[in-house]
């Protein structure tokens, strides 16, 4: 990562401009060419650097739901229960945590009695319980992190 | 949500097209004006469905590889003023009050602390620990051992 990836990953998590040529303007902050600026962004997701370059959505304001929800699975079960998981495409992301509770992940729906079912049908197919905590408060998102 | 900003989050929510003008290359692909793309796009921002407009970037990738959950037990009536405070520490990233599930779960506190080594996530936990005082009767750390799944959101 050079001075110019750096800089894009520092200053542009946010504020992205809402105009006919953003990456232009957006590149004039940054002290180079709007080509300059593509090329680079685009070389950032295909390296995984960034995830993602766009508008970030919250579901739950746009009229869906989400919670996380934790397992506790034997080792000797694990991949099982997680290809189980992983095969709805309802879950989001899905961590393996070191902790008696090893299994994390996170459910979008359309409702939230949409997740009910889906968490009742996940307790289904893996055998296991499965610990719904759905956000009640939120006081912060989006660290930035910095390169 | 009305069908035109559906259309446009299903457009959207993959990332931005890289092209100069990316907001018409979406009014072309959902069939409307630019004008109306932006101007859509700035009323989601105003009113929180878009949180931000920009760059994603990957923690492991930016060498943040010590991401631990961390979970506190706190007094419920301080939840909200200590939550606040925990969430506007530059090392987490998201901090929400949940349920308590017992006997199982007693936490209702969640932070996620970011660290480039274990060392550093520590001392992160540590100020946080200081932070909430004797308001927090106990707490545990989850550190992530693998990403098994990480999709984003979808609509």
């Amino acid at each position: 990562m050079d001075e110019l990836d750096r800089a894009i990953v520092n200053r542009l998590q946010g504020g992205f401009p809402l105009c006919e040529r953003p990456f232009a303007r957006a590149a004039l902050d940054l002290k180079v060419d709007e080509k300059t600026l593509i090329l680079r962004i685009q070389a950032l997701l295909d390296e995984g650097v960034l995830t993602r370059f766009g508008p970030m959505y919250d579901v739950e304001r746009m009229g869906g739901a989400f919670t996380l929800c934790a397992m506790s699975v034997p080792a000797e079960d694990f991949e099982r229960v997680a290809a189980l998981v992983n095969a709805h495409p309802e879950v989001a992301h899905n961590y393996e945590r070191a902790h008696r509770f090893n299994l994390w992940f996170v459910l979008a729906a359309s409702s939230r009695e949409a997740i009910a079912s889906l968490v009742e049908k996940i307790e289904r197919e893996t055998g296991h319980r499965v610990m719904n905590l759905p956000r009640e408060e939120e006081y912060f998102v989006e660290l930035r992190l910095s390169a | 949500m009305n069908p035109i900003d559906e259309r446009i989050v299903r457009a959207t929510q993959g990332g931005l097209p890289l092209v100069p003008a990316p907001y018409a290359r979406i009014a072309q692909e959902v069939g409307i004006s630019e004008a109306q793309v932006l101007e859509r796009l700035r009323s989601m921002l105003a009113d929180g469905r878009i949180r931000r407009i920009g760059a994603v970037p990957n923690h492991y990738a930016l060498g943040y590889t010590a991401n631990a959950m961390t979970v506190w037990d706190v007094d419920d009536e301080a939840a909200g003023e200590l939550g606040a405070a925990v969430g506007a520490l530059p090392f987490v990233s998201h901090c929400y009050r949940r349920p308590r599930r017992l006997p199982d779960w007693p936490y209702n506190l969640f932070a996620m602390v970011h660290g480039k080594s274990k060392k550093e996530t520590k001392v992160c936990i540590e100020e946080i620990r200081m932070l909430l005082g004797a308001a927090c009767r106990r707490h545990d750390l989850l550190y992530s051992v693998r990403i098994l799944k990480k999709t984003g959101l979808r609509l």
